[in-house]
């Protein structure tokens, strides 16, 4: 089986903030990467600081930043057409029946996404937790590996330490860079950061160099 | 989006009473409410392109946040915080409050084809 990396995640940024330093590491071994985003975060809170876009303006201008993101990490993109905010309120099977028909196609060797019931965010969780019944719907000797990424307070103590544990300070230019690409979510996440350092970079890379999964037991 | 002014807000609430239009209501203190600060609670609601038609519609308040309230035959309609408005390319009336770092915490939204789904 050739490696190729699926990347399921819900929002755009979500990779950034969760990911791309991950990401850019296989992208430096050659390895391709793909990044099956659920929506466009139309019900983001973030409009930019000063505020540049309004409830109307935000899908289409975080489209571009997602497509400028995936751009900087050099990945490939779909864009599943799910609406923020909604993705706990549809059917797990048609969402991870959906999401299989893609992975069907690609056959990943590794596939990235969040913890159910672990992730904070309820798009998240539901998001996780279809990506992980598609795998499941995959032979179980052709099944790719996943990793779930957990960020809720309790995940340590209910799930022990990630097995999964990436260093991407190395290659932390590349996350700011991918991070910044969304501007009108970063605009606001950096600007509690900027608040209290100096060096805006260096402070991100303290709170975000980095990367932990939980290998999923099937 | 720019600060209300109030007279030039009413006057476009006025252009929409008595007509069939579409609303989106919505406040939220965002998903990660309570993940960042445990003592918070996640809150939120929205509806998007409820139909309805208001008999009179009011915005009061002054300097920095606004209430506005549409009468409706069996109802009402209320938003509270809203400090920006803008009259959109397609003619829709935009309204949103939003916080020092210039999230969204309210927004109320009239138009008279349905918001884009």
């Amino acid at each position: 089986m050739s490696e190729h990396v699926v990347v399921i995640y819900p929002h755009p940024d979500d990779e950034a903030f969760g990911a791309s330093g991950t990401i850019t590491t296989f992208r430096q071994k050659g390895i391709p990467v793909t990044y099956f985003c659920g929506t466009l975060g139309e019900m983001g809170r973030n409009m930019g600081n000063p505020t540049f876009a309004n409830r109307e303006t935000l899908p289409e201008i975080r489209k571009e930043e997602l497509i400028k993101a995936c751009k900087v990490l050099d990945i490939n993109l779909e864009m599943l057409g799910y609406r923020d905010k909604t993705l706990e309120f549809e059917s797990t099977e048609e969402v991870a029946q959906h999401l299989y028909t893609y992975l069907e196609e690609i056959k990943p060797s590794l596939v990235i996404t969040h913890y159910p019931g672990h992730a904070v965010h309820p798009d998240h969780d539901a998001f996780g937790a279809a990506a992980i019944r598609a795998v499941e719907m995959i032979p179980a000797q052709e099944r790719p590996v996943v990793w779930a990424q957990a960020i809720s307070r309790t995940h340590t103590i209910e799930l022990g330490e990630p097995d999964v544990v990436n260093d991407v300070s190395d290659v932390f230019e590349k996350k700011f860079d991918t991070i910044q690409a969304h501007k009108s979510q970063a605009d606001g996440m950096l600007a509690t950061v900027k608040n209290q350092e100096e060096d805006i970079m260096a402070a991100a890379k303290q709170w975000l160099g980095m990367e932990s999964f939980y290998t999923w037991k099937y | 989006m720019e600060p209300i002014e109030i007279n030039q807000l009413q006057k476009h609430i006025d252009d929409r009473a008595n007509k069939d239009v579409y609303v989106h209501l919505e406040t939220t203190n965002g998903a990660y409410a309570s993940h960042f600060n445990e003592d918070a609670y996640n809150v939120g609601a929205f509806i998007r392109n409820a139909k309805v038609k208001y008999q009179r519609g009011k915005v009061v308040g002054a300097v920095a946040t606004y209430r506005v309230g549409l009468k409706l035959d069996i109802g009402w309609i209320y938003a509270e915080g809203v400090n920006q408005f803008e009259i959109n390319d397609q003619n829709q009336l935009l309204m949103a409050g939003h916080d020092r770092e210039g999230r969204l915490m309210v927004s109320l939204q009239i138009s008279e084809t349905p918001f884009h789904y």
